[in-house]
């Protein structure tokens, strides 16, 4: 792997007008995605702040999965897909040819909607990442699983079955193992693609206290279809229509005091 | 208001014909397909077990390969055992890179991979007689030739029929098979899989190494398996190849030749002298090539068998 890596990660000061947080962290300038010629991302300038959650909303098909996941560029990935504008992580290009992506993906964490543990055991699923980032030895090996697992609030649940197949867990476990497997590498960014959407109401909640306790260490970007979780759980929220954001502010104020009535229309179940 | 039923009998008031015509139809083939396999056989077995003995099947025939007194069809077994295993040692290895190319790495829609996947159709089509006179022309009279040529060889050590040819030849007519397969699990291990390993931060080599490749094993396995089957019975593709009529010894290097199962039934059949005395033995020997068949599946089912249930139960 070429030892080309990103700046470490500073959060730059808001210019002014800003709404997240005073800091932001990742600044979305004048984005645009096309996947062939179907535009999907429509001009998105958007700026998330350091250590807050927010969260992406809007009906099916909005765009607010695919502007995700170009915050790690798992974009990447897909065939004819197309990016024009930037997206700067601490005020640095992550589009830039120069930029190294398996560090980017280190530093920018990834949950998604659908668990996917892998096939191995509950200790392999953590020591992956772990390994592939160079930690090596047992000592520091279980260390590391270990914190990772009580990060994500698992280790009393598995302690005594760490060598049993993850696939064992229920659907809620596994997600949290999924959690536990990216915060192991110590990203600075988490992003989440509707974690909870396939886990019943109390998994549902263990995720969201989860999530609200991560804050403390994490910048978290979720996207949920679940209005409730996102008020709940996040500072700001974004709400999306069509590949175009329509609205960016405070949760308070989106969901009390929008300023679109798209917005309004949307959180209120009126449409979507 | 819909009005209640009289009854609760929901049993059927007529008779459903195509129903009963279709469930009969499937029937009859599914017998059809067993009774063609038991009547084969029992026909095998019954003719075969009275020829069969140890000492046929551990004697080296020393002059005369029809009388069935002396033969023996050990160098056979042994011919047909090591050119079905050299074969899997190359097979394997090209057919899953190839697999892997075509399904983790190729564009699906460039018209390269197209070409690609209609080449391995249309190879899979090839009569096997075909690939023994390509096996001939290409590795014998080209590669092998100039291989001596290049190692200054004052005789043809290379440039002859012999057990690697062979097994080579086998090993291009079996590509297709173990591609499809592999193809067909590596699709099947779930796209999230390699999301979650790519989003950790590993490059694509290190997920396919060690996240896909070994979910798609036994899957793999069994193309392996389809492989060793379809190989271990096939004459043609080594009639021009590395198959000899009669030698005196076993091989013992990759460049000598061989004998084998398959052709020496086709030499019982039509080569001897006495039909009626051989019969015995190329019932034997018939026997002998089933059986050995199922061995090597049976192994290499073990094999994909034991990898599962690692899998599953891990550590």
């Amino acid at each position: 792997m070429p030892e080309i890596s990103l700046p470490k990660i500073v959060p730059v000061d808001m210019k002014s007008g800003g709404d997240a947080g005073g800091r932001s962290l990742i600044t979305i300038d004048r984005l645009a995605l096309y996947y062939g010629a179907t535009k999907a991302l429509k001009d998105i300038s958007l700026n998330l702040g350091e250590r807050v959650v927010t969260a992406f909303i809007g009906p099916s098909g909005c765009g607010k999965s695919t502007l995700l996941r170009c915050l790690n560029r798992m974009n990447d990935l897909i065939d004819n897909v197309r990016i024009e504008g930037a997206v700067k992580i601490g005020g640095h290009d992550i589009y830039s040819s120069d930029v190294d992506v398996i560090e980017l993906r280190k530093r920018v964490g990834m949950v998604f909607q659908k668990s996917n543990p892998f096939p191995k055991s509950i200790f392999e699923n953590v020591a992956y990442g772990l390994r592939l980032h160079g930690v090596k030895g047992k000592t520091d090996m279980e260390g590391a699983v270990e914190e990772s697992l009580r990060g994500a609030a698992l280790w009393d649940e598995v302690k005594d079955r760490l060598h049993a197949s993850a696939l064992g867990l229920s659907g809620g476990q596994q997600q949290r193992l999924c959690i536990a497997r990216a915060i192991a590498i110590k990203p600075e960014i988490i992003l989440m693609d509707e974690p909870a959407s396939a886990l019943d109401p109390i998994a549902t909640a263990r995720v969201e206290e989860l999530i609200l306790e991560l804050k403390k260490d994490y910048t978290i970007v979720i996207v949920t279809h679940n209005m409730q979780q996102a008020a709940r759980i996040s500072d700001y929220t974004a709400f999306f229509y069509i590949g175009e954001l329509v609205e960016f502010d405070a949760t308070a104020k989106i969901f009390t005091n929008p300023a679109c009535k798209q917005t309004e229309d949307y959180v209120t179940g009126r449409f979507g | 208001m819909i009005p209640s039923p009289a009854t609760t009998d929901f049993r059927s008031k007529e008779f459903r014909y195509s129903s009963f015509f279709l469930t009969g139809l499937t029937g009859l083939a599914t017998f059809l397909i067993l009774a063609i396999l038991v009547v084969i056989l029992t026909n095998v077995v019954i003719h075969g077990l009275p020829g069969l003995s140890w000492r046929f099947v551990s004697t080296i025939p020393k002059k005369d390969l029809f009388d069935p007194a002396t033969t023996g069809i050990l160098p056979m077994i042994v011919g047909t055992t090591i050119r079905v295993f050299v074969m899997t040692i190359f097979v394997l290895p090209v057919g899953v890179i190839t697999a892997v190319y075509l399904t983790e790495y190729a564009p699906n829609t460039s018209p390269v991979t197209k070409i690609i996947r209609a080449a391995v159709n249309n190879l899979a089509g090839v009569p096997s007689v075909v690939f023994g006179l390509f096996g001939l022309g290409f590795f014998i009279n080209f590669v092998g030739k100039n291989l001596d040529l290049l190692l200054h060889n004052s005789y043809q050590a290379w440039g002859q029929p012999s057990l690697i040819w062979a097994s080579l030849t086998l090993a291009v007519m079996t590509l297709p098979v173990v591609i499809v397969a592999t193809e067909e699990a590596l699709k099947a291990v779930p796209p999230g899989l390699r999301e979650a390993s790519l989003a950790l931060g590993a490059t694509k080599l290190k997920t396919i190494y060690k996240i896909v490749l070994p979910q798609a094993l036994p899957g793999i396995l069994t193309g392996g398996i389809l492989a060793v089957s379809r190989a271990a019975g096939e004459v043609a593709p080594i009639l021009f190849t590395g198959v000899a009529y009669y030698m005196s010894s076993l091989p013992t290097h990759l460049t000598d030749q061989f004998m084998d199962l398959g052709y020496h039934v086709f030499v019982l059949s039509t080569q001897s002298p006495n039909i009626d005395k051989t019969q015995p033995i190329l019932y034997a020997t018939v026997l002998v090539l089933l059986l050995l068949t199922f061995a090597l599946n049976i192994v290499a089912i073990l094999i994909r068998s034991n990898m599962r249930r690692k899998m599953r139960s891990l550590h």
